[in-house]
């Protein structure tokens, strides 16, 4: 399966079927990606026209996702897609679940933005916000990476950008410390912290999505389903498989 | 030599990896080896190898002219009555050469049953089609004939549409019943095989699902080699699928795999409809 073969079916239709379909996917990805990145950059910049723009656009990602799965059971009912084709539909049904997933955890971020404009904690010092921008970016990346490969059915870029998943989770862990250190120096800041505490517990989460995504893209490509196999092992297990 | 109880993953261990699945735990009924067969100059066949497991459901896929029909008729001799068929090669039926001189094509045609596209019942009473190879064979005690005409119609699920009108004319009956009366015509004689060409492309879909359902059954007792054009009925009934392209035998694997993730891209572009 590679992403020019949706285009070689006998069946016109079929083909602007599967391509239509592809291409809400990755409108869809676009918009995830639009949301985290505005989430951050509300709860950095303690934004929050944009939070609150974060938070509609929510809506949309749902409707989305909604509208792709009744194409997608059309397809199955009416075509009775195989093999790659099979496993292409199979993927995006899974894809879009962790798409919307990951609008729901940018909600959050957005929501805490909102919250801790609210307790003006730690208004005038962004450097607090440095850690948790950097982890936010790295995700963006890793969210980027995940849709990438997706557009371009390529298994490669899937793997390499499964494997940030390690370092994200790294990072999230040093943050937790360094924010827990905060919270026992001045009590009076614990409320904030957890917010920003709630805001990298999503992050983390988008990461675990975003490598959802990745091992789909595995499955869609070479039918190997590398779900619950440990991160070092993806790759030895997919040499394995058919070029 | 007694192959079908040979350790089958060894002896599928030379065979490219693509036609030869995992066999480990199932008997072997039929054994093609290195099968060449000629329509006068027209290869249509080219070197088969496969091996057919007992008591399961093979389906033959391919295009029009691929040799899906031709290798099935191999396997009963049926080719023997076309003019210029040249055959090369050896099928084994339980370790026996089928086409070894001295063998009894009667006989072998009685193991291995077939049942055609188009449903052909005698112009006989529902009774006496089923009747009809055991009357072949001598047996016309009545009392036998009557346990196996009913038998076989049990067994191919048309007893009890037809149980108060076993005298009346088969080709009063619907085409899904025809076939269905075809198959326990072929199952009265007990044969070990089942050849089963193309046997629902003249139903309609809720005979077809009956066929399938009487597919699924047989195999508890037959081995069954289905040849059909319609790819989800492959996919419903049989355990192993082979993809034929040309002559040649492309791909041979569990059901699942084959129409989930085929190993060759022509089995690929053909059961997901693409152009060659």
């Amino acid at each position: 399966m590679d992403s020019n073969q949706i285009s070689q079916h006998i069946s016109k239709q079929f083909n602007a079927e599967l391509e239509n379909l592809r291409e809400q996917v990755l409108a869809m990805g676009g918009i995830v990606e639009h949301q985290l990145g505005d989430a951050l950059h509300a709860l950095v910049e303690g934004d929050t026209e944009i939070a609150d723009r974060v938070i509609k656009e929510d809506e949309r990602v749902n409707t989305m996702e909604m509208d792709i799965d009744h194409q997608c059971n059309y397809i199955l009912a009416k075509r009775q897609p195989a093999a790659g084709d099979l496993r292409l539909i199979l993927t995006i049904i899974k894809a879009i679940a962790d798409l919307e997933r990951i609008g729901d955890e940018a909600r959050k971020v957005a929501k805490m933005a909102n919250h801790l404009v609210e307790l003006q904690t730690f208004s005038g010092n962004k450097n607090q916000f440095a850690a948790i921008l950097h982890l936010g970016n790295h995700v963006r990346t890793m969210l980027h990476g995940a849709l990438d490969a997706f557009a371009r059915m390529n298994v490669e870029a899937a793997i390499t950008t499964a494997l940030e998943e390690r370092a994200i989770d790294s990072e999230y862990n040093a943050l937790l410390r360094q924010l827990s250190t905060y919270m026992m120096e001045d009590p009076r800041s614990i409320s904030a912290v957890l917010d920003v505490i709630w805001a990298a517990r999503a992050l983390e989460r988008i990461g675990d999505h975003a490598r959802n995504v990745c091992e789909y893209v595995v499955y869609m490509v070479q039918g190997k389903d590398v779900r619950h196999v440990k991160l070092e092992d993806i790759a030895e297990h997919v040499k394995s498989a058919k070029p | 030599m007694n192959t079908s109880n040979m350790n089958t993953t060894n002896m599928n261990a030379a065979l490219d990896p693509a036609i030869a699945p995992d066999f480990s735990g199932e008997k072997i009924a039929l054994e093609v080896d290195d099968l060449q067969l000629f329509y006068g100059e027209k290869q249509a066949l080219k070197s088969i190898d496969m091996l057919l497991p007992e008591k399961r459901v093979t389906a033959f896929i391919g295009p029009s002219g691929c040799g899906k029909s031709t290798l099935l008729r191999c396997f009963n001799r049926m080719n023997d009555l076309v003019d210029g068929v040249r055959i090369e090669g050896s099928i084994r039926h339980h370790g026996k050469d089928i086409y070894a001189p001295g063998v009894d094509v009667a006989d072998l045609r009685r193991r291995v049953g077939m049942v055609f596209q188009k449903p052909n019942p005698f112009p006989k009473s529902i009774y006496e089609n089923v009747a009809y190879g055991l009357r072949l064979q001598g047996i016309n005690k009545r009392r036998t004939l009557d346990e196996v005409v009913e038998w076989a119609l049990k067994g191919s699920a048309l007893w009890d549409e037809v149980k108060d009108r076993l005298h009346d004319n088969a080709l009063g009956l619907s085409g899904g019943q025809q076939q269905r009366l075809c198959i326990a015509r072929a199952i009265a004689v007990q044969p070990d095989v089942l050849l089963l060409d193309e046997p629902c492309s003249a139903l309609d879909p809720i005979s077809t699902l009956k066929v399938e359902e009487l597919v699924n059954d047989l195999k508890r007792n037959y081995t069954i080699i289905i040849v059909t054009h319609n790819m989800q009925q492959a996919a419903r009934v049989s355990d192993y699928t082979a993809f034929m392209y040309l002559g040649d035998l492309i791909e041979f694997a569990d059901t699942n795999t084959v129409f989930t993730n085929p190993q060759k891209k022509k089995t690929e572009d053909y059961i997901t409809g693409r152009y060659g």
